[in-house]
Formats: structure tokens, C-alpha cells, sequence
């Protein structure tokens, strides 16, 4: 096995990784901290894709700071859709098979509003670093070690910025008021009620915030790759390996978990063929639920 | 005391780092009628799912008509004559009152019965638990009482030799009671054993034969209820919470 | 309780079976569609097979399949696989995509229906791109390319062959409905149903509920395979990415749910209705804006009427709570 390959894998594994994450990060939230089983997630990361191609396209806007500006919209739509979901389907103790309907329903509609509005053509942002590698970037392609000055902006933009995302999340959870009370509506209701918080709100800001990374999710992709309406699917897979790989609803977990997974894509990609890659997710997946339903991160 | 119908013997369970239950040795002869009792949170509800297979149990064993239940899942241990019947009732809902006596009548007897038998013993269960009049109604529109009923009739249906009833008459008025409490000893008087887990003292004390106390997962007593009760050990326990 | 037989009912199916097999020609004359009549047709009979099968574990016993258009391309590379070993019959084929529809349902059962619902209809979700992706890498059944599967230009018995394939379909659909209907009306369906109200008091009365959610995985899957078995030669050349399209993952969750899901009848009038309502679209608009109709009308209908056409037909003519089925 050629040395040089196998590590330029690697580091594509991790740098592909460090994005899984953020795009991962919503449904750890929604699936794994509040039992939503929100499939249409990635639909909403390609909704956020699209948001950055038209904000770059017609205003030249940087594709993550399209993200950002997206920021409070998404989390509007995500505070509504949770509203919808609380009163049609949790309040009722319907949501086994309704809310999952729902949010099929939803992915389809999403995907398909998309396709009428912008056809199933490949669409792509343009950024003055996506292009380069790190090394032109910074104009030391000579003295930095090949291998970092090699590094695509490509990839190493998203990864950082998702990294960044997950810190900023990791220290709401662990360190602000509602990010305790977040984890403690799934945990302690009781806890819950000490605190002295009405545990639907508590879930809406949540399950907001789940909606609002994909704002993020979605133009970190785009700078990615191209993207169309459909390419969501693919990530269905991706994401829910990973969140229960990481353990449902941990964090950390999810971290290393995405990691894990982009690390054996790259390598799948490298050594069979980029045709392959996307059945890693599903055997990592079924691999996982067959022997370790509770994760990696799991007792 | 003769052969037990149930024994538990050094049974432990672990929730995480939390030890619900901890070396719980319990006997149960055929044909008595126990009352459990313990605080909230004690580890009775845990000790019956123990029992049921409904959690499987870190050490110890159960044991019933001295077949060891070790990897026996729940359904294949109702099927051995062991019924519950749930802290807060789990109904079918989509399902009429009737429709729910049927599936551990559809489910339980290894002999094939036939469509007028499986009818005439639903109706028989539903009598005796006083629900005759309601089996085309839905769980929903139930009052609270009905519901233990329901539960309590469900539980029967699978013809059990044992029967555990988990709080059947939390949240009842006191004539309800006084009605679940002589359900039961019917249906003690036809042979099947009981055990009740109860926090309403005066039905336990009416109820049981003898009793058992479970604080913080350990069992601290054992015996004739008026004697139990009168235990410092279970009083402190009590008066502690 | 009046119930039909399974036998009378099977038979009163034929019966209907007859009937439509009598009249659709008609209808196409009358609209002018020639043989288009039979291709519309064999469409909607295909998804009244889905709807049906989607049913048998989705509505009867509560764990949702996403993947339903795995199934259905595993069906239908079935028949590509035999058609360029060795072709045979269609009724063999419709068999041996049952057989092998059934045992991968079988085994997704048995990897995740252990675990909480969710998570089968995740896998079930990540199967199907994983499918995909082995069909595309199979180059013998065409791989990315697609397979031509050329159909025989005429058959024996028949007018044509295009009649030939709607009428296996409605045999299908006969079958489909019967079983459907018999499993409800059993000790099968009483179990399923109290696997979907409530496992843990399923498992309480003494049913094995593992069991009985493989033997609801195996047959939904089964059909699935079966309602795929035809189509290569119904569609004359199949692309991967049009067997595991949309239409089919969202139309077998749909139907059933507009339909209704506690009952056979639910999925049936759901995939005629939709069904028939899409081919007339097709004519008019776009298969995007079909897939948006029916993926609106999926998210109204668990919203404001949960229960489905059937739910509320059944409240609109009763009178007093009670009499179910
Ligand atoms: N699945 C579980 N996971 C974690 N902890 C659990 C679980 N089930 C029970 N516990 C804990 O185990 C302890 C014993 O619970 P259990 O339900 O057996 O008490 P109980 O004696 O039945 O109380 P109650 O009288 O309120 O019904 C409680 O502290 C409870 O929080
Ligand atoms: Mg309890």
C-alpha cells in the first residue's frame, strides 16, 4: 500500500470528518438529545446549501458568512416546524409513525420545491480560497511541509469552521442555563422541573438550534462540493451512522464518530473507488445497531 | 413451607453506576399472597420487571416452578403462567375492551381454542372484573377504576399461576379500593398466587398474608404484616422520606 | 361479527378483478389512450401492491419502511439478473423476487428491529442508497448504465403483451389484498396490533414480538420484491436511479397513509386514488410537481386526519363510539 496515499487519505478522512460533524450535529441533537426523529434534516442542510449559492451568486457574499446571515432564519423555521411537530404529533403521543410521515413529507417537499426552483443542475459558490490549497493561500507553498502546504481550502475552510460551530455549541450545552436544561429534558425531567423550565420551550430552542446548524451545515458543503437538490439523500445515511455511532446525543461522541466515518470513506474512496463510498455509512450503521446500538461513547 | 412457585435468590440490577436493586432474596409460596411494599423509587417496580424479563438482572437468579428463567424472554415467561399487570396502565388503544382480553387469549394457551371458547372466556374475564358492559368501548374512554380493571383482566387472561400487580389502585377513591382489593382475593381464592405492590397501606394490610419491605433496592424485612410493620428498621425507613 | 371468509373473499376479489380486467379497455377507448390505458393502469395496480405490503408492516405493526424502493429494485433486478442468465417466466420471476424480497427484509428485520423503531426506519433509509450503490458497481445487471430488458414481441392467451404484464398485476393485486386482509382479520393480525399500541404489554400477553415483526418484515418485503418482478419488462430499460426514485419511496408511505393505515381497505383506495390522480397529472405536469402534490398531501394528512380517508369516512357514518372493523 503506497505510504504517501494512504496518508493523504487520512488527512482528507479527517478534514472530511471535522465537516460530518457539523452536519451531524443537528440530528444529534433533535434524534439523539430529544427523540426527534427528524429524517428531513439533510433537506434543510441543502436548503441552507442553496441560501449560500444565492447570497454568493448575487451579492458575492463569502458562502460562510451566507451561513451566518441565515443563522436567524433557520432557526425561525426550525422553531415553527417544532411547534407544527409538538401539536400534531408529540402532544397526541402520535409521533412513532405520523412524525416520522411528517418529516418524510417534508424532506420530499423540500427536496422537490427545490428541483422545480432551480432545476437538478449542479450549483457551486465561488470564494477566493476554494480553489488553492494552503500553501498559495498563504503564499508559503516553500516553507511549509509539503503535506500541510497541500492541504485543499476546499476542505480545510469547512473543517475548521465546523470545528469552530461545534466548540461554540459544546460550550451552550455544557455551560449556559438552557443548555442544561436541553440535556436535562431528556434526562431528568424532574431536574427539568427544579430549574423551573417549561420543557416545550425548552425543546423549540433546541430543536431551533438543531435547524439552525444545518444553515451552517449547508453552505459548508457547497464550498465543498457542488451541490443539487437530491444529494441530501445521501447524507441521510451519513448522518444517523454517525449520531448513533457516537452514542445519541453526545457530543464528543459525534465528534469522533464523524471523524471515524470520514476517515474510512477516504480510505474506501482511495482504495476502491468513489462509487463505494456511501455504502461505508450504511455498514458502519447496520455494524453498529447489530452489535453496539449504544455507540461508541456508550456504556 | 412448601415448593415456592417463585424464588429470587441473590438478584441484583444496576442502573448505570446506580444500584437499584442489591441481593434480593425472596420466596413465594403457592397460593400466598404478598404484599411488596418500600418508598418511591425503592426498586419494586424494577424487581417486578426483573422477574417478567422485562429487564434482565445484573446477578442472582429467578427462578419459577423450579425452572431457572435465566434467558427466557418476557413473553416466554407469561407463557409459563407468570402475568402482570403495570403501574400505570398500558392498554392497546387502538384496540376495543374485548379486543384487548383477546390477545393473550389468542396468545397464551398452547391448545388450540376455538373462536366460541376464546368469546365465551373473554366474556367470562370481563364479568369477573366487572367490565361486562363496556367491551365494545375504546381504553380511552375508560374511567381510572376500569382501567386497573382492564389491566387486571388482561393479566388474567393468560390463565397465570402467578399474578403481580403493580400498584393497581394508585389514584383510586376509597371504594375503588376496597373493589380491587376483593378482585384480588377472588382471585387468590381460585388458586393463583399474588403478589401486590402497593403504597396504600390499609389495602396491603387487608390484602397480604405476609409481607416484604424493599428500601433503597435492599429487602429489610420479611414476614407476618402486623409484625413488619411494627419493624423500627421499616418504620425509620418510612418516617425517613 | 359478519365476516366473509378468506375464500369468499378471494373469490368476490376475482370476482372484481374480472370486472376491472373487462372495463378498463373500455375506459381507454372512451379517453382514447389505446394501449396507454394499460400502462396507466399496470401503474396504479404496481402501487396498490406497494401500498398494501408497505402496510402489512407500517400499518399494522406500527415500524415505518423508508425503503420502500429498495425493495421494489430488488424485485426488479431480479428479474434483470435471470433475464441475462436465463429468462424465464414472469410468475417464476414474480417468486424468486418474493423469495429474495423476503429474506433481505428478513435480515434488516433481524440487525435492527430489536431496537427502538427508529432506528429500523433509519436503516431501512440507509439501505437504499446502499443498494443503489452495489447496483450501480454491478456491471452484469448494467451497473450506472442501465439494462436494456427487451420484451417478447407477443405472447400466447393474450392481446398484447403490455396486457399480459397489467393482468399479472392485477393477480398481484388480488393476492396482495387477500393475504392483507386475512392477516387482520387472524391471532397474526391481533399480535401485530398490539405490537404497534404497546410492545412491552404485547410481549406481557404473551406475544413473541420479535417473531412477529420478522414475519411482518419478511412478507412486506416479499411483496415489495414481487410488485418490482415485472417492471424491467414493463419499462423496457431501467436506470438505477430511476428504480430507486422518488415516486416509489414516497407513493408506498403516502397511499397507505391517505388511505388509511389500520385496515387493507386504507392502502387501496389511497394508491387508486393518488395513484390514478398522478397518471392523469402526468399528462398535464411534471413529475416534480407530482411528487410535491403527493409529499403535501402525505404531511396534511397525518396532520389533520391521522387516520386517513378510511378514518374519515368511518367518522363521518358513525353514530355512536364503537363497532370497529
Ligand atoms: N430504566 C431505568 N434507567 C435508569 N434508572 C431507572 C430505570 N428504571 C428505574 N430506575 C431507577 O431505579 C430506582 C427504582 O425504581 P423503581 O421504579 O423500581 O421504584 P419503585 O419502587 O417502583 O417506585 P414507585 O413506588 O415510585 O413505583 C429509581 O430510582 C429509578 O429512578
Ligand atoms: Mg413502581
Amino acid at each position: 500500500m503506497p505510504f504517501d496515499l494512504l496518508v493523504s487519505a487520512l488527512v482528507a478522512g479527517v478534514l472530511l470528518g471535522g465537516f460530518y460533524a457539523a452536519v451531524t450535529v443537528g440530528i444529534s441533537i433533535a434524534f439523539g438529545i430529544l427523540d426527534i426523529v427528524n429524517i428531513a434534516h439533510p433537506a434543510f442542510i441543502i436548503l441552507g446549501s442553496y441560501i449560500a449559492y444565492i447570497l454568493n451568486a448575487q451579492f458575492g457574499i463569502d458562502p460562510v458568512i451566507a451561513g451566518i446571515i441565515a443563522l436567524p432564519a433557520f432557526y425561525v423555521l426550525g422553531a415553527a416546524v417544532y411547534q407544527v411537530y409538538y401539536v400534531s404529533f408529540e402532544k397526541r403521543g402520535k409521533e412513532a409513525l405520523s412524525g416520522l410521515a411528517f418529516f418524510f413529507g417534508l424532506l420530499f417537499i423540500t427536496e422537490v420545491l427545490l428541483i422545480l426552483q432551480f432545476g437538478v443542475d449542479y450549483r457551486y459558490v465561488q470564494a477566493g480560497y476554494i480553489d488553492n490549497n494552503l500553501g498559495k493561500f498563504l503564499g508559503l507553498s516553500q516553507s511549509l511541509p509539503k503535506l500541510i502546504a497541500e492541504l485543499p481550502m476546499r476542505m480545510l475552510v469547512p473543517c475548521v469552521m465546523s470545528i469552530l460551530m461545534f466548540g461554540v455549541l459544546l460550550i451552550v450545552i455544557k455551560r449556559t442555563f438552557i443548555g442544561r436544561a436541553i440535556m436535562a429534558v431528556s434526562q431528568d425531567a424532574l431536574a427539568l422541573q427544579l430549574m423551573g423550565a417549561d420543557p416545550v420551550r425548552i425543546k423549540r430552542i433546541a430543536f431551533a438550534i438543531s435547524i439552525a446548524t444545518a444553515a451552517m451545515a449547508g453552505a459548508f458543503l457547497i464550498i465543498i462540493q457542488p451541490v443539487e437538490p437530491s444529494v441530501g439523500r445521501e447524507y441521510i445515511g451519513r448522518v444517523f451512522a454517525i449520531c448513533v455511532l457516537g452514542g445519541m446525543g453526545s457530543l464528543t461522541g459525534t465528534l469522533i464518530a464523524a471523524v471515524l466515518l470520514g476517515v474510512a470513506e477516504s480510505l474506501t474512496a482511495t482504495f476502491y473507488g468513489p462509487s463505494w463510498a456511501p455504502a461505508v455509512s450504511f455498514g458502519l450503521l447496520l455494524l453498529t445497531l447489530a452489535f453496539r446500538p449504544s455507540g461508541i461513547m456508550g456504556r | 413451607m412448601s415448593a415456592p412457585i417463585l424464588e429470587v435468590s441473590g438478584l441484583g440490577k444496576r442502573f448505570g453506576g446506580f444500584v437499584a436493586l442489591e441481593n434480593i432474596d425472596l420466596k413465594v409460596a403457592p397460593g400466598e399472597r404478598l404484599g411488596l411494599i418500600g418508598p418511591n423509587g425503592s426498586g419494586k417496580s424494577t424487581l417486578v420487571n426483573c422477574i417478567c424479563g422485562t429487564l434482565i438482572n445484573d446477578t442472582g437468579t429467578v427462578q419459577f416452578n423450579d425452572r431457572d428463567l435465566k434467558g427466557l424472554i418476557t413473553h416466554e415467561r407469561t407463557r409459563l403462567g407468570m402475568a402482570r399487570s403495570f403501574q400505570l396502565p398500558r392498554p392497546f388503544f387502538s384496540m376495543t375492551i374485548a379486543d384487548n382480553i383477546r390477545v393473550p387469549l389468542l396468545y397464551t394457551l398452547n391448545a388450540h381454542r376455538s373462536e366460541e371458547q376464546i368469546a365465551a372466556r373473554c366474556n367470562e374475564l370481563l364479568g369477573l372484573v366487572g367490565l361486562a358492559g363496556k367491551a365494545t368501548q375504546f381504553p380511552r374512554d375508560l374511567t381510572q377504576v376500569d382501567m386497573r380493571k382492564l389491566e387486571l383482566a388482561r393479566a388474567m387472561a393468560v390463565e397465570p399461576k402467578l399474578l403481580i400487580a403493580d400498584e393497581a389502585m394508585a389514584g383510586l377513591s376509597g371504594s375503588e379500593v376496597t373493589d380491587i382489593v376483593n378482585l384480588l382475593i377472588t382471585l387468590n381464592e381460585r388458586g393463583i398466587t399474588v403478589i401486590l405492590i402497593e403504597h396504600i397501606m390499609s389495602a396491603v394490610m387487608q390484602f397480604s398474608q405476609r409481607l416484604v419491605v424493599l428500601v433503597s433496592g435492599k429487602k429489610i424485612a420479611d414476614g407476618a404484616p402486623d409484625i413488619v410493620i411494627r419493624d423500627p428498621e421499616v418504620e425509620r425507613a418510612y418516617l425517613g422520606q | 361479527m359478519r365476516t366473509m371468509s378468506t375464500w369468499m373473499f378471494a373469490l368476490v376479489a376475482c370476482v372484481v378483478a374480472a370486472a376491472v380486467f373487462f372495463f378498463v379497455p373500455f375506459i381507454g377507448k372512451i379517453l382514447g389512450w389505446g394501449d396507454y390505458i394499460y400502462i396507466a393502469s399496470y401503474t396504479v395496480l404496481q402501487y396498490v401492491v406497494l401500498a398494501t405490503a408497505w402496510n402489512i408492516l407500517g400499518g399494522y405493526t406500527g415500524y415505518v419502511n423508508f425503503g420502500s424502493a429498495a425493495f421494489f429494485a430488488v424485485g426488479t433486478y431480479t428479474t434483470v439478473f435471470f433475464h441475462k442468465l436465463y429468462p424465464l417466466p414472469i410468475p417464476i420471476l414474480v417468486v424468486l423476487a418474493a423469495v429474495v424480497g423476503g429474506l433481505i427484509g428478513l435480515g434488516m428485520g433481524y440487525l435492527t428491529l430489536r431496537l427502538r423503531g427508529a432506528f429500523f426506519s433509519i436503516a431501512t433509509l440507509a439501505m437504499a442508497v446502499v443498494l443503489q450503490t452495489l447496483i450501480v458497481n454491478w456491471d452484469f445487471v448494467g451497473g450506472s448504465r442501465g439494462a436494456y430488458v427487451i420484451r417478447p414481441a407477443s405472447i400466447v392467451l393474450f392481446d398484447s403483451y403490455i396486457q399480459y404484464l397489467f393482468v399479472i398485476m392485477l393477480a398481484l393485486v388480488v393476492i396482495a389484498v387477500t393475504v392483507a386482509r386475512t392477516i387482520e382479520r387472524s391471532a397474526l393480525g391481533y399480535g401485530f396490533a398490539a405490537i404497534r399500541d404497546d410492545e412491552l404489554a404485547a410481549e406481557a400477553s404473551g406475544v413473541p414480538t420479535l417473531k412477529l415483526k420478522l414475519i411482518a418484515t419478511a412478507l412486506s418485503g416479499a411483496f415489495m420484491g414481487m410488485a418490482g418482478a415485472p417492471f424491467p419488462y414493463f419499462i423496457g430499460f431501467l436506470q438505477p436511479s430511476g428504480v430507486f426514485g422518488l415516486e416509489y419511496a414516497v407513493n408506498s408511505i403516502a397511499m397507505p397513509i391517505i388511505g388509511g393505515t389500520a385496515t387493507w381497505i386504507g392502502p387501496l383506495v389511497g394508491a387508486i386514488l393518488l395513484g390514478t390522480l398522478q397518471q392523469v397529472a402526468t399528462v398535464t405536469i411534471s413529475s416534480a410537481v407530482n411528487v410535491l402534490m403527493v409529499g403535501l398531501l402525505l404531511v396534511f394528512f397525518v396532520i389533520v386526519a391521522p387516520n386517513g380517508l378510511v378514518g374519515v369516512v368511518q367518522n363521518l357514518f358513525r353514530k355512536k363510539p364503537g363497532a370497529p372493523s
